[in-house]
């Protein structure tokens, strides 16, 4: 009996470290950036034009928006129109479904720089886009494909069917039903998968440096070079000198990163709120 | 008059109504199909452009050559495939145990109020971006294990980074075990922890396994941080101290400045990282249709 007891102790312990460890971790991962990050932000970085002196982040961080709003501008029809075909036409248990989905979880796992590789070697080479920045939003969309293609899905399908059979008896055609009851309904759902989407587009590096590549300034059209926030920090980093401007740039990175998450959640919880 | 007037119309509008119909169907379908078309189109670049340069130099001197001098036209990967191989094992050894602890606590131990505050932080952990995690690595972690980039600081920002993947997924195959076998473990006589531990993880072993999988395949797909803390020499391995190279870092390191032979061979490399990436996918559904079973 006392044997048990030491036992369970030990075993309740080891439980209770690994939940600090891992609580710590991020603790101390985000309050070193910010301790030390916080008092090297200054006005020079944000200013408009990115120098050598400045180090200005702005540029970046606009061309971290633009990349994400073209990302998703391909991405998002791409993705909710493919759940719709899942979820709502295709019949359940075809082979076509499992093949698409078959796919879509192989994309899940692809690592980014193979990605990027790709990137360079379909977009900015075989279709002539050079480093731009449409040859990066390409490459970020399909990468975060199958992230929007299967909360769309779990949206879709968490609407009752008894909303579809309700606008079938009113003589609704399925498109109607699909564009006026169905998606309205898995809204919230879907949107909290956009901006998952989101927070990989803005966290992403290594898909980015040889399809966008790296140049410091604002683009003037989406043919352009552009580096954005993640790969301004590593270029940052690289060059070792102006560790003081990584660290301000990592809490910037961090902000927009931790607020687009907190959004997401939020979303999701309203969500499953709802449907109890 | 009138009426059949009406109804010509109305057979129009429903003829327009079919074309509509069924041109949506082509276009959600034709969208549908964009992942299948993009796997196609990524696995045959990476083998158009990669294979013959395998080809070209030896299939046998490509995989198990231990030495990768570009500027010598000597292109062996082993020191690379060995290195994402050790610095991945390296990430399990730390990260599995204590994912798995804490996947453990928040579906058996934990308060409601200590899991809405554990949850948050892990789903936060999953969200920094890599370089942030390679950044810390390398301004931290680098620096108290003297100094240098190593396996070692390799595997500990690793363990980090798929603590999320392995938390997530394990608790949730936790929280689905069926509370009827930890009812009977306790009328049995066994206390909570035992029960927990030689009874519901057993049962959630298919999960635990799949999490361990999708952990597997960010740890060695992982390139950014990587590139920050392990040193990044292209030799064989040399100890957990030692810094060394890893299948993604090879090309990111060199795909800047590479022409050629040598950038043919890097694509080459991402086809080694694209093969054992399949592989853990296939082990992915496999346990996936283990659990189904």
């Amino acid at each position: 009996m006392k044997k048990q007891k030491t036992i369970a102790f030990f075993l309740r312990l080891a439980v209770y470290l690994a939940a600090i460890i891992t609580v710590g971790a991020l603790f101390f991962l985000v309050g070193y950036i910010l301790v030390k990050g916080v008092p090297n932000l200054s006005w020079k970085l944000f200013e408009w034009k990115y120098t050598t002196d400045n180090l200005s982040l702005m540029p970046a961080l606009l061309n971290t928006i633009l990349m994400t709003l073209l990302s998703l501008l391909i991405a998002v029809p791409l993705g909710v129109f493919a759940a719709i075909y899942l979820v709502e036409y295709a019949k359940r248990g075809s082979k076509l479904v499992s093949i698409i989905r078959m796919n879509a979880e192989t994309l899940a796992g692809i690592p980014s720089i193979v990605y990027g590789l790709f990137g360079m070697l379909f977009f900015v080479t075989a279709l002539k886009l050079g480093f731009s920045m449409l040859s990066g939003a390409l490459t970020i969309s399909i990468m975060i494909l199958p992230v929007i293609l299967r909360t769309s899905e779990e949206a879709l399908m968490s609407v009752p069917d008894s909303f579809r059979e309700g606008s079938f008896g009113l003589g609704a055609g399925r498109l109607r039903t699909v564009f006026r009851v169905v998606l309205p309904d898995a809204i919230p759902g879907i949107l909290a998968g956009v901006i998952l989407g989101v927070g990989r587009t803005v966290g992403e590096t290594a898909a980015l440096l040889y399809t966008a590549g790296t140049s410091s300034d604002t683009v003037s059209g989406i043919m352009d070079s552009a580096r954005t926030l993640s790969v301004h920090m590593y270029a940052l980093s690289q060059e070792g000198l102006y560790i003081n401007q990584t660290y301000a740039t990592a809490v910037v990175l961090l902000i927009i990163v931790v607020g687009i998450n907190a959004l997401s959640a939020a979303l999701a919880k309203r969500v499953t709120k709802r449907r109890i | 008059m009138n009426n059949k007037k009406s109804l010509t119309r109305e057979t129009a509008a429903g003829r327009n109504n079919q074309v509509r119909e069924g041109a949506a169907r082509i276009l959600f379908l034709a969208a549908a199909c964009v992942s299948i078309l993009a796997v196609l189109l990524i696995t045959v670049f990476l083998l158009v452009s990669g294979v013959p340069a395998i080809a070209e130099i030896g299939v046998f001197k490509f995989l198990l050559g231990t030495v990768w001098k570009p500027g010598n036209d000597i292109y062996g990967i082993l020191p690379m495939i060995l290195g994402s191989l050790y610095v991945t094992s390296g990430a399990l050894i730390l990260g599995v145990p204590i994912g798995v602890l804490t996947a453990i606590f928040l579906s058996r131990f934990a308060s409601k109020k200590m899991v809405s505050f554990v949850k948050p932080a892990v789903q936060l952990l999953a969200g920094i971006p890599s370089v942030v995690y390679g950044f810390f690595g390398l301004v931290v972690i680098v620096p108290l294990l003297g100094g240098r980039g190593s396996m070692l600081a390799a595997s500990i920002v690793l363990a980090i980074m798929i603590l999320p993947t392995v938390i997530t997924v394990s608790e949730s195959s936790l929280n689905a075990v069926e509370s009827s076998y930890y009812e009977g473990a306790l009328a049995l006589g066994a206390t909570h922890e035992r029960s927990v531990f030689s009874i519901i993880l057993p049962a959630a072993k298919s999960g635990v396994t799949a999490a361990v999988i999708l952990g597997i395949g960010r740890a060695i797909g992982e390139a950014m941080a990587v590139i920050m803390v392990a040193g990044n020499q292209p030799r064989m391995p040399q100890g957990i101290l030692k810094g060394l190279r890893t299948l993604t870092t090879n090309i990111v390191m060199e795909m800047g400045y590479s022409a050629d032979l040598h950038r043919e061979a890097l694509i080459a490399t991402a086809v080694v990282l694209f093969v054992f990436i399949l592989i853990i996918n296939f082990l992915f559904s496999l346990t996936k249709r283990g659990k189904k079973a």
